[in-house]
């Protein structure tokens, strides 16, 4: 049984879905232009459908998706924001959209002025000395920011300073991209409340440790209060501080990396600043740096001078390039739109409701499910479905059952210092009734999974497909469609 | 009456639904007196005491309005006639596209975690990778990479790790932009980068042959290599495996419509830049990069991947599978660091191979073929350019400033930057010239890259020809 045909499978010989327009050149033989043995003989098994076809194909693809603009999305860590319209439209102006990267500066001055003011502000919101907009995601971000670390420990002769200190929180990217930049990873647990053990940061640093990496508020939704300490730890033992901006939506206008002590910062684009995920992408991981580590920022940078605009790569200490062209610039288009449109104080709202709202569910949610580090939280928090448990009831199942409720579910079993873990992070842009209807759902699961646990196992019921069968899907490894 | 609140300003956002009295109410029943008092675990020294320095909030129209205006100050491919391609190029978008990509249920879904309700967004991602797996004649695809220089980075790291070997074979007729993401990303790596020479515009063999050893992981062409020829990838290949290196492949996906995929050269890695499939050139991105590797290395490639399977009552379904590569259980030990990758561009390509389909990509490509040899033809039938060299090309060539031709108009002016003057005056007749070799390639001082993409056409053309020089209109 099928939930929908793949494109393949509506393909009708000789249905076009494209206008290909007439050649108004001399024809010549492509046997004449190319040798023969590079001739592709056999065409690749692409749909032939009509435009009609292609159109109702994805548009029902579509309807099988659930996403911010259906509904609320608390999706913790991810910062689910809404993504305004606007923002989209600018993006696509021609005079965007259509411009070639290779192009002369000259032609290409507004991109280019986008993209520096654009760092400019970033830099003035993390109190970094200077952005570059180039990686093209969160953990590209992490990736360029360790490699900056890695060149200026070296750069000073220190190379014997080969780990990573993680705390035991961190998102998996950040060991992941420590190991891609050639670091080794010394993980530190969690404190009882949820922040660094500075016991244990002390005993592990030494001159062997290039940084810390850390996410501040951490990923249990929680503001490390010994945050200058542990900047000295750090610092007094050599050592940089990166910090993980995925949970920059708890900050902005209030406290910044740069004042806390940090030296290396990325953000997220996507999420902050309320660029969309795309499905899993196209999104932006600018890195920020303090002075002492501008010389080691990818290429190329952008610079003004005598009122105009310019590309450098002529700079000696650099990591070099980390990608084509200038970072995503359609996404940081739409970056720039969002910071104009919110100014200073709507930045500073946004992040004060934020995490308003993340503590009114977390309070009212309290009495329902066990919640591990009992504080004030920030823009998100973590609570375990350890007591929903006792009954045979994971947080998988409550998870599953939200979306019978119409509901994206939050995040699962992370991080992982928590038990049955569930990542709820709100946002600024949902209203007191959605949050309302959110501690409703909650609270009614929490209910069900006392009288009918049997049945919360096999939820989802209202979906259009229903539970998965995940180990059939990676034990038969089927990952394309196969013309029979 | 009630008094004039004190907690919470009076700030309003389109974008924050919460009213100050709802503001209130919520901070009241968590026993706060004001918004202050949320952020009381962070240290009165690190906050910060002042307004961010940014600029003032805009309304909708004014922002507008003012984006609008920088757009004013760019030079864009709908206004100007497009030559320029050099990895990033000016193919027609069909309108179907931004109409998909403009549905809210894709653009602001995330990574479909739960597949139950993410079937669309892991459904075309299955069409995407059976689509670039059909394209590029390997048995596996990945559901994207950022673009097409960080795939061929990655592709490295994968050569490298599955070989355990730590060097690599780089052609020098590789886009640049991949040779030097290659080179940072080996570099912190500890893996060698060594650089193959080429002759008459392709991979030199002998030269390949000689810098090729046993500790060899990887040999990296590109197919069309970065000025438009065809390389040999018959021989190529044998001189690869001879050494039991891995063969990888960067390839241009609409090119692929008439050439042999590099899987049926045995090519074990192909990767490449899918812009051109219904992307918009965006000054330089969003685009995708594209990663198909055989069944051999299936394990070690980085990114998501999706797979078919059941649900509990046996329908069809699709979700995220090998996971345990992936860096949110495998950590540290994970096959890469990726997590968001470019899904939407994805989508954009799944979508343009659609419509285009299996007939109509053979189309483009052949129009792209055509053209581009009409214009090589006719500009060098001007006496103003030579060929730089011999070699078979699809889409995109090199000319090179024919110095030999005393009465050329392009010489006349005795610069070594002639292939910028040269451009800059094409400017003033709305025409982009092509890409300056000499910027990267010592040894290619007045060459000239150009793309003709299926959207020129034979009168544009006529007046590229008829402006490439460097002397007045009149003469």
């Amino acid at each position: 049984m099928k939930n929908r045909d793949l494109i393949f499978e509506l393909s009708s010989p000789g249905r076009v879905g494209y206008s290909i327009p007439e050649c108004d050149v001399p024809s010549k033989n492509i046997k004449d232009l190319i040798p023969e043995e590079y001739i592709r003989e056999k065409p690749p098994e692409l749909p032939e459908v009509s435009e009609v076809d292609a159109v109702r194909h994805f548009v029902g693809l579509s309807r099988l998706n659930y996403s911010v603009d259906n509904g609320f999305y608390p999706l913790g860590s991810c910062t689910m924001k809404y993504n305004p319209k606007v923002n989209e439209d600018i993006a696509t102006l021609k005079g965007f959209s259509s411009v070639h990267p290779y192009q002369s500066e000259d032609t290409v001055q507004g991109c280019l002025e986008l993209l520096y003011k654009t760092g400019e502000i970033l830099a003035e919101i993390t109190g970094m000395a200077k952005i570059s907009l180039q990686p093209a995601a969160g953990a590209h971000g992490e990736l360029t920011g360790l490699m900056i670390m890695k060149a200026y420990h070296i750069n000073n002769g220190e190379t014997g300073r080969k780990k990573i200190v993680i705390p035991d929180s961190a998102h998996g990217t950040n060991p992941a991209s420590a190991a891609l930049a050639g670091f080794e990873v010394v993980q530190i647990k969690s404190n009882e409340k949820g922040g660094i053990d500075l016991a244990a940061l002390k005993s592990v640093m030494g001159d062997d440790i290039a940084g810390l990496m850390l996410t501040n508020p951490n990923t249990l939704g929680l503001f490390d209060e010994n945050i200058v300490e542990i900047a000295k730890t750090v610092h007094d033992a050599g050592g940089l501080l990166y910090y993980d901006g995925a949970n920059a939506n708890a900050i902005l206008g209030i406290t910044r990396p740069g004042d806390m002590g940090f030296d290396i910062v990325h953000l997220n684009l996507h999420k902050t600043f309320s660029t969309p995920h795309g499905g899993g992408g196209p999104g932006s991981g600018p890195v920020g740096v303090v002075k002492k580590l501008i010389p080691f920022l990818p290429l190329p940078s952008i610079e003004l001078r005598e009122g105009k605009y310019h590309f450098n790569y002529e700079l000696p200490l650099s990591i070099g390039k980390v990608k084509s062209f200038y970072g995503n610039f359609g996404v940081v288009a739409k970056t720039y739109a969002y910071i104009l449109s919110m100014g200073s104080d709507g930045l500073k709202k946004a992040s004060e409701v934020a995490v308003l709202n993340a503590n009114y569910i977390m309070n009212k949610l309290k009495a329902y499910y066990e919640l591990p580090y009992d504080r004030k939280c920030m823009h998100e928090f973590v609570i375990s479905a350890q007591k929903q448990k006792e009954f045979g009831v994971s947080a998988l199942d409550v998870a599953k059952r939200l979306l019978d409720y119409g509901i994206h579910p939050p995040t699962v079993y992370f991080p992982l210092i928590v038990k049955e873990a569930l990542m709820i992070e709100p946002t600024e842009t949902e209203s007191k009734e959605t949050l309302d209807g959110f501690i409703e759902i909650m609270t009614n699961i929490a209910k069900e999974a006392k009288v009918d646990s049997d049945s919360i196992k096999k939820a989802p019921y209202n979906t259009s497909i229903r539970r998965l069968d995940e180990v059939k899907a990676a034990r038969e490894l089927i990952l394309r469609w196969v013309k029979f | 009456m009630k008094e004039k609140s004190l907690i919470v300003d009076n700030f309003k956002s389109r974008y924050i639904p919460n009213t100050e009295e709802q503001q209130e109410i919520m901070l009241e029943s968590i026993g706060l007196k004001s918004l202050e008092g949320l952020f009381d675990d962070i240290p009165q020294d690190v906050k910060l005491k002042r307004k961010l320095d940014i600029p003032e909030p805009m309304t909708e129209y004014e922002l507008l309005k003012h984006m609008q205006g920088m757009t004013s100050q760019n030079v864009n491919t709908e206004d100007y006639c497009c030559f320029l391609g050099a990895g990033a190029y000016d193919h027609y978008i069909p309108s179907v596209i931004k109409h998909m990509l403009s549905r809210g249920e894709f653009y602001t879904a995330y990574t479909p975690y739960q597949p139950e309700i993410s079937q669309g967004t892991l459904q075309a991602i299955f069409e995407y990778q059976t689509m670039i797996c059909e394209l590029t004649g390997m048995d596996v695809a990945n559901a994207s990479m950022y673009d097409g220089a960080s795939a061929s980075a990655e592709a490295v790291l994968l050569a490298c790790s599955s070989k355990r070997k730590k060097r690599v074979i780089i052609s020098r007729t590789l886009n640049p932009e991949y040779k030097n993401v290659i080179k940072t990303y080996a570099g912190f790596n500890n893996i060698e980068v060594v650089e193959a020479g080429y002759k008459d515009g392709v991979t030199d063999l002998s030269g390949l042959n000689k810098i090729i050893t046993d500790d060899t992981a990887a040999v990296v062409v590109q197919y069309p290599n970065f000025f438009g020829a065809i390389e040999n990838l018959n021989d190529i290949s044998d001189i690869t495996h001879k050494k039991g290196s891995n063969l990888v492949v960067a390839t241009d996906p609409i090119s692929l419509g008439i050439l042999k995929p590099p899987g049926e050269f045995g090519a074990d890695i192909v990767i490449g830049e899918g812009q051109s499939l219904g992307n918009p050139l965006s000054f330089g991105g969003p685009y995708l990069g594209f990663f198909a590797v055989t069944k051999e290395l299936m394990r070690k490639m980085p990114g998501r991947v999706v797979g078919q399977t059941t649900d509990l009552d046996s329908k069809r379904g699709f979700v995220l599978t090998m996971q345990t590569r992936e860096q949110h259980i495998r950590r540290e030990k994970a096959t890469s660091n990726i997590c968001s990758n470019q899904a939407l561009n994805a989508l954009a390509a799944t979508i343009y191979l659609t419509l285009v389909g299996k007939k109509g990509l053979k189309q483009v490509a052949e129009l792209c073929l055509k053209k581009s040899h009409y214009a090589y033809d006719k500009l060098i039938e001007t006496g103003r350019f030579e060929p730089a060299f011999k070699a078979p090309f699809v889409k995109e060539f090199v000319l090179k400033i024919n110095e030999s031709n005393k009465t050329n108009k392009l010489i006349q002016n005795t610069s070594n930057k002639l292939i910028q003057k040269l451009n800059s005056k094409l400017l003033e007749d709305k025409i982009i010239g092509g890409y300056d070799l000499g910027k990267d390639f010592e040894e290619m001082n007045n060459c000239w890259l150009l793309a003709v993409t299926e959207k020129r056409t034979k009168s544009e053309i006529d007046i590229l020809v008829d402006k490439a020089h460097l002397g007045s209109d009149d003469e």
